[in-house]
């Protein structure tokens, strides 16, 4: 007995680790077989405001894919579609996403839903930016040098702020002007701790409201309009993209029934929608 | 907060919420294959580091000391690129699967196996083999003998690489994704609950990952007590 003790623990893990094996094909949500999964980059407020949570489970049910969700930000998830690693995206960075599609290997996109982004901070207000329009409070908040959090990821809200910016003519810099490289969520925290400004979409905001010690200090501007479009790829992207899984799912997710529940959802907890479902409406007709 | 969590873990783990439960058996699952795997490549390498006597064993020996140090991001990194459906091993299907991870966390897992089993073999008495193979046991009885005289110190070893893979969440998130129910680990179930807001579920995810530590560590460590004193003359 003197050597057994390793040779019993190893044989322990063994079994285990062949039981864990046995029990896999079988994941708890769906009977459907694991080789049916589908890959969708989406963006860190899809994933983080628990929209993705609730739809998720509907589509395998209906579709019998399986989803294996990438919340990114937006940049990173054309930039998976562009190399064929994920078979649909649905992203909010409606620039990059254009000239991603006249690129050529992007199939379909459409439209989905929309929210908006919000410009948050401390109830103080330092830069005295309250109920100004998107533009006036960034420039404001650059001329006082109150700190500012960005995602500087890329994302879609990233994009958005840097277009800010640049309609105001700033280049943002200085101690003043921080870059988390994080998600939405993470951002907004940091913005709570160091009394910061940041732009968040208002889905995610809204959803940790209430560990945030931040307000909305301006929304409703047009500028401020946050646009999701679903955009299934081709092979030409790669030759391992499930074209049929990405049309199953832009297909389902632009359908009524689905559109419905986006619209409701966040209405039990919130109060209020989260996103304004949008399928087959003209873009330029939305507002915030 | 704290209380919250702790709170929260134990309702976690006492109703039985289903995908707590899963994210711990995928866990262990995938942090004790690649600890199992780890091992298997890494005591035979550290043992031929330790005893061997061949051309380039200190460099080796020094890439294994400096891969203990290996950041689990860079290793994520390493092993998306070779699983991309555009890489080397893209045709497999693998990114993103219970299985990338467990390659991911072996890789992690085997150079400290190695390091430390190196560390742990060049302790024993150098003249044991020696004095086996002049009682007359063959080569591989007296390395068997060897095996069995370190068998303390290897156990501590599995435990330093079960540590190092359960506790890290780079190369999980990158390599497994975070997908519910299919990828997510009890580590990057905190990242997200935190990225979420959800303080009382993150901080009750890190409890829970504690326990599981705590109560591999505590069966091995009683184990290695009682053979300790089993074995004193």
């Amino acid at each position: 007995m003197r050597h057994s003790i390793p040779a019993l623990v190893l044989a322990a893990v063994l079994l285990f680790v062949g039981c864990g094996s046995q029990a896999d094909p079988a994941p708890p949500a769906a009977g459907h077989s694991a080789e049916k999964a589908l890959i969708l980059a989406t963006t860190t407020s899809t994933q983080d405001s628990g929209l993705l949570d609730e739809l998720l489970p509907q589509f395998t049910r209906d579709s019998g894919w399986q989803v294996k969700t990438l919340a990114v930000g937006s940049g990173q998830a054309i930039e998976l579609g562009r190399r064929g690693e994920a078979d649909v995206l649905l992203v909010h960075s409606p620039t990059a996403e254009q000239a991603f599609v006249a690129e050529g290997a992007a199939g379909q996109r459409r439209l989905v839903m929309h929210n908006d982004f919000v410009l948050v901070g401390p109830a103080s207000d330092p830069a005295q930016v309250r109920g100004l329009d998107s533009t006036r409070a960034v420039a404001k908040i650059a001329a006082a040098q109150s700190l500012f959090v960005s995602r500087g990821d890329d994302s879609g809200t990233n994009a958005r702020e840097k277009d800010l910016w640049k309609q105001v003519g700033i280049t943002p810099a200085g101690a003043w002007y921080q870059a988390t490289g994080q998600g939405m969520g993470a951002t907004l925290r940091v913005a709570s701790e160091k009394a910061g400004y940041t732009l968040s979409d208002r889905a995610t905001y809204l959803a940790q409201r209430n560990t945030l010690q931040l307000d909305v200090l301006s929304e409703g501007d047009p500028r401020l309009l946050n646009v999701y479009h679903v955009i299934e790829m081709t092979t030409k992207a790669g030759d391992r993209v499930q074209v049929d899984g990405a049309k199953a799912f832009a297909d389902w997710i632009v359908s009524p029934v689905v559109q419905q529940q986006i619209g409701r959802f966040g209405q039990a907890e919130f109060g209020q929608s989260l996103f304004t479902p949008d399928a087959g409406k003209d873009e330029a007709s939305l507002g915030p | 907060m704290l209380l919250d969590g702790l709170l929260q873990a134990a309702r976690l783990l006492l109703t039985g919420d289903g995908d707590t439960w899963s994210i711990i058996a995928l866990t262990l699952r995938v942090s004790l294959t690649a600890t199992a795997l780890a091992l298997l490549l890494g005591v035979p390498l550290g043992t031929a580091l330790a005893l061997g006597r061949f051309r380039g064993r200190r460099v080796l020996l020094t890439a294994a000391n400096t891969g203990m140090g290996l950041p689990p991001v860079v290793v994520g990194l390493f092993v998306t690129v070779l699983l991309w459906r555009s890489g080397p091993l893209g045709a497999f299907g693998l990114l993103y699967t219970p299985t990338a991870m467990v390659v991911a966390q072996t890789l992690i897992a085997a150079p400290i196996v190695a390091a430390l089993t190196a560390a742990a073999l060049q302790q024993v008495d150098p003249n044991f083999l020696l004095q086996m193979r002049a009682l007359g046991a063959t080569r591989a009885w007296a390395l068997r003998a060897l095996l069995a005289e370190a068998r303390l110190p290897l156990l501590a070893v599995a435990l330093a690489g079960f540590g190092a893979v359960v506790s890290e969440v780079g190369a999980a998130q990158m390599v497994g994704g975070n997908i519910q129910d299919e990828t997510r680990v009890l580590t990057t179930a905190a990242v997200l609950a935190t990225s979420r807001g959800q303080f009382a579920l993150a901080i009750a995810f890190g409890l829970v990952l504690l326990a599981i530590a705590f109560a591999i560590n505590l069966l091995v460590t009683l184990a290695q007590q009682h053979e300790a004193r089993s074995s004193a003359p």
